[in-house]
């Protein structure tokens, strides 16, 4: 397998050449099907005996409750929120990613540092800024971008708790009328956004309107693929008696995500 | 009543005080900042580390270590882009004189100690405008050190930089600590502007210094508060 690799100068003392396991990142916004979709695939991989770990944004020990409060006040300006979420996705990363990786888990990662992106380049910062800052994170092995259309994510925001989020309408940016017109405005500049994302950093693109099982059946064989290059089909492989064993580095059977041919958006 | 266009140009001005622990730098930005208050200009002071908003995560990682040198360097820029995005940036946008006891180079020489990458703390902290003035209180190593540790402080876990492992010894782990703050400090001011006081002289010669260098750099009558005028 080729060894993992940083975005940019990687974090102080981390070798990314010990981290074995497969990282796997499901991207897409409130109601394009993620929950679903990463329950589906770790019931999978651990019915297959890989030992997995899923992480998401605001789960952080050191400041998720933190986070989740000050946004519940609504007040805060979208640099802080930018460098609020990234110190979330750090301490997961630091704290929770890179041992299950150096373990040789899998970690199926609920978003990843593209929402944060996508979200504070519609909040007007620059992309280049942004990749400087999350220069830190880990390059995954592959991401999976479920691409749903405004109108369809509303309507599962609406069957799901019967309101749409004040943040997932970027309430705090643009006033358009009201909340479902803000809803569909904001949800369509974050699209364009993760379309300029993809072509940087090549999403596997999967349209979110598909059947959930016939999506999962796609990310599957997908992941398998990455699971079999990685040369680890057994997990007990990595696993000696629950020690980290820094697995035996396997021999060098490149992945790399490659950029995947978009599925035409549906109208 | 005259339009006002909402404007990019900033008129206020920003300046800040570096240097280390016991360099005497807050008594000299809060004099400066007594000067100006009773000269009748707009003035604002600030204070590194001081916004309630990350202050219960701060204080729940340093209580359970959980703070690597990167999660201690961004949550610390929370904390600051916090402060510059809700007063620091509309003050200076409102015209006002904006006094910083830290700035960022507080974080450059701090976390660049705890191992973060030089190039990468100067790009998180982009967003933040350049002082217009930034004061740099030197003096020798020991003189600071010995400021501070005279009266053997209970010095916390992190200001004693701890984390770091130096020593066991909180006192010499401090002293290590300030020792790599202060090089750093020399680095940093060779790649920014800065006016140096020497913080050996005395009190009322440093003060006098500043308010000096502030007068040359800064056209103060645009900053006079204006009382009694209604709007």
């Amino acid at each position: 397998m080729k060894s993992k690799r940083f975005y940019g100068k990687g974090l102080p003392n981390v070798d990314p050449s010990q981290l074995t396991g497969p990282l796997i990142v499901i991207e897409g916004s409130d109601g394009a099907g993620r929950s679903t979709q990463i329950e589906f695939l770790l019931n999978w991989l651990e019915r297959k005996g890989y030992p997995t770990v899923v992480v998401g944004l605001k789960r952080s020990e050191l400041v998720g409750e933190a986070l989740a409060e000050a946004m519940r006040g609504n007040t805060l300006n979208a640099i802080t929120l930018n460098l609020f979420y990234a110190t979330d996705f750090a301490d997961q990363l630091e704290r929770t990613i890179l041992p299950a990786l150096k373990a040789g888990f899998v970690v199926l990662a609920d978003r990843y540092i593209y929402t944060l992106m996508a979200r504070d380049i519609v909040r007007g910062s620059s992309m280049e800024w942004l990749k400087e800052i999350y220069g830190f994170a880990l390059v995954p092995d592959a991401v999976f971008y479920l691409n749903t259309s405004p109108k369809i994510l509303a309507e599962r925001n609406f069957q799901k708790r019967g309101f749409l989020d004040y943040w997932e309408s970027g309430m705090d940016i643009q006033r358009v009328g009201g909340m479902y017109d803000n809803f569909i405005k904001y949800q369509n500049r974050l699209h364009k956004v993760f379309q300029a994302l993809q072509r940087e950093y090549g999403f596997y693109s999967i349209q979110g309107s598909r059947p959930s099982l016939s999506i999962a059946k796609e990310i599957r064989a997908r992941v398998e693929r990455i699971l079999t290059s990685t040369g680890e089909k057994a997990p007990e492989k990595t696993m000696v008696a629950g020690r980290e064993t820094a697995p035996s580095a396997p021999e060098k059977a490149a992945y790399v995500p490659e950029p995947q041919p978009e599925d035409k958006p549906k109208g | 009543m005259p339009k006002v266009k909402a404007s990019k140009e900033i008129e206020g001005k920003l300046i800040a005080v570096e240097g280390l622990d016991g360099s005497g730098k807050s008594t000299q930005i809060r004099l400066l900042k007594r000067w100006l208050e009773l000269e009748g200009y707009k003035v604002f002071f600030t204070e590194w580390n001081s916004s309630e908003l990350v202050k219960k995560a701060t204080r729940k990682g340093k209580k359970k270590k959980l703070l690597t040198p990167t999660t201690f360097s961004l949550i610390h820029a929370t904390d600051f882009a916090d402060r510059y995005e809700r007063q620091i940036l509309p003050l200076l946008k409102g015209g006002y004189l904006v006094l910083a006891d830290r700035y960022v180079y507080t974080a450059f020489a701090r976390d660049s100690v705890r191992g973060c990458d030089r190039d990468w703390l100067r790009k998180l902290y982009r967003f933040a405008r350049k002082p217009d003035i930034t004061f740099f209180f030197e003096l020798p190593l020991e003189v600071a050190l010995g400021r501070i540790l005279e009266g053997r402080p209970a010095l916390k876990y992190h200001e004693a930089g701890m984390d770091l492992g130096f020593s066991k010894d909180p006192y010499e782990s401090f002293r290590v600590f300030q020792g790599k703050i202060y090089e750093e400090y020399g680095r940093i001011f060779k790649e920014f502007p800065v006016e140096r006081i020497n913080a050996c002289d005395p009190s009322e010669m440093q003060q006098a210094k500043m308010r000096e260098t502030v007068r040359r750099i800064i056209d103060l009558k645009k900053f006079k508060l204006k009382r009694g005028v209604k709007s």
